[in-house]
């Protein structure tokens, strides 16, 4: 028998990753290029900030007591927050936002494949909304990869940079802690390791497609998973909290 | 005057730069396109509006997020509206006004049979 702790430590993690991305996401709109791309960006956010609610509520309700989806959305600090570095990172400029929303999609459709086929039945039926959605994602996110890496000179660069900034995050997407081996075991987690082999040909096929290098990688970063975070987090948390802060318990 | 103020012209000026270069970017860059959208119900497409996109593939994805965010439609067919060829408003007289003294063409001059409720 797993231990319930586990559990509710690992859907949280689920959770971290959504709410976080779909909030950066969210930052475009109204700001996104054009009218059209201002809509599509908010329905991916929307997605996004929909899927951590499905992992809240069922974290929530694994704990019991007074906890809500609320709860670990509002009222834990930084360090409380597990997400993936790269869905934390400021959203930078568009081509930044596209290539990180595409290294993350085509991590998290494989995985949303295999968590379908979780022993846990409520993760395998969260994975199977979830996977419509990122099969949507991810093909929207490539046809911008391929339009901005063979676009302009100056659309080429800003991919170029955004590529070389993100990287060195993306190896983060495939470790494999104590925690998370002990719910593969038990036939409940996605053992991520597997997943690296088909993430990287679907990236590097896009980034070929669209004549862009496939990077090397020269540097990491991780400690998502277990608090450890960049400086922007709290940043991006003092704006999503500020409400629940100032006003512990506000409804409306 | 105030040396330290932009002028007037140079104001105005760099308004029509800006909208000129947002008015070059979009004619360079996007194209107009018509959609259609088949509801759940419906056996047609029907004509829901435009919207602006790279090419035909980016409009349909966009066609879906701004048209049937509600799930309004099972199919979406979007058009190029330069593909469209349009009757303009100066041929109505020679297009629709040779029919109003043809109103036989109209159901309304038969007597319905019994059990037929309308038509």
């Amino acid at each position: 028998m797993t231990d319930k702790q586990n559990l509710v430590r690992y859907v949280l993690r689920l959770g971290d990753d959504a709410l976080i991305l779909g909030h950066r996401l969210s930052e475009w709109t109204s700001r996104a290029p054009f009218l059209e791309e201002d809509l599509g960006l908010t329905n991916v956010a929307l997605d996004f900030v929909g899927r951590a609610r499905m992992f809240y509520q069922y974290a929530a309700q694994l704990r019991g007591g007074d906890t809500t989806e609320d709860t670990f959305a509002y009222t834990r600090d930084v360090r409380e927050f597990s997400n993936l570095l790269i869905c934390e990172l400021p959203r930078g400029d568009f081509a930044f936002t596209i290539t990180r929303q595409f290294l993350y999609d085509a991590f998290a459709l494989p995985f949303l494949q295999q968590l379908k086929q979780s022993s846990d039945s409520q993760l395998a039926a969260i994975a199977a909304k979830a996977e419509k959605e990122s099969t949507y994602h991810l093909r929207r996110g490539r046809e911008w990869i391929m339009r901005l890496g063979d676009g302009t000179e100056e659309s080429r660069q800003r991919m170029l940079d955004a590529l070389d900034q993100l990287w060195g995050y993306t190896p983060e997407l495939f470790e494999v802690d104590e925690l998370e081996q002990e719910l593969i075991d038990a036939g409940i987690a996605v053992d991520s390791r597997a997943l690296q082999s088909v993430w990287i040909t679907t990236v590097s096929e896009t980034l070929t497609a669209a004549t862009l290098p496939v990077p090397e990688t020269t540097w990491t970063a991780n400690g998502g998973r277990s608090g450890i975070h960049t400086e922007s987090l709290g940043y991006l948390l003092a704006e999503l909290q500020y409400m629940q802060r100032a006003y512990p318990g506000l409804r409306w | 005057m105030m040396p330290w103020l932009p002028s007037k012209r140079s104001v105005v000026s760099s308004a029509l730069t800006l909208r000129n270069k947002w008015d070059r970017l979009m004619a360079d860059h996007l194209q107009l396109f018509e959609v259609f959208i088949r509801s759940r119900r419906g056996l047609d497409h029907k004509h829901v509006g435009s919207l602006h996109a790279d090419d035909p593939e980016q409009a349909l994805e966009y066609a879906r997020d701004v048209y049937t965010r509600r799930g309004e439609g099972v199919s979406i067919w979007v058009v190029a509206s330069k593909d469209i060829t349009a009757s303009q408003e100066s041929d109505c007289d020679s297009f629709y006004d040779p029919l109003d003294d043809k109103p036989y063409r109209h159901a309304s001059m038969y007597e319905l049979p019994e059990g037929v409720d309308s038509l």
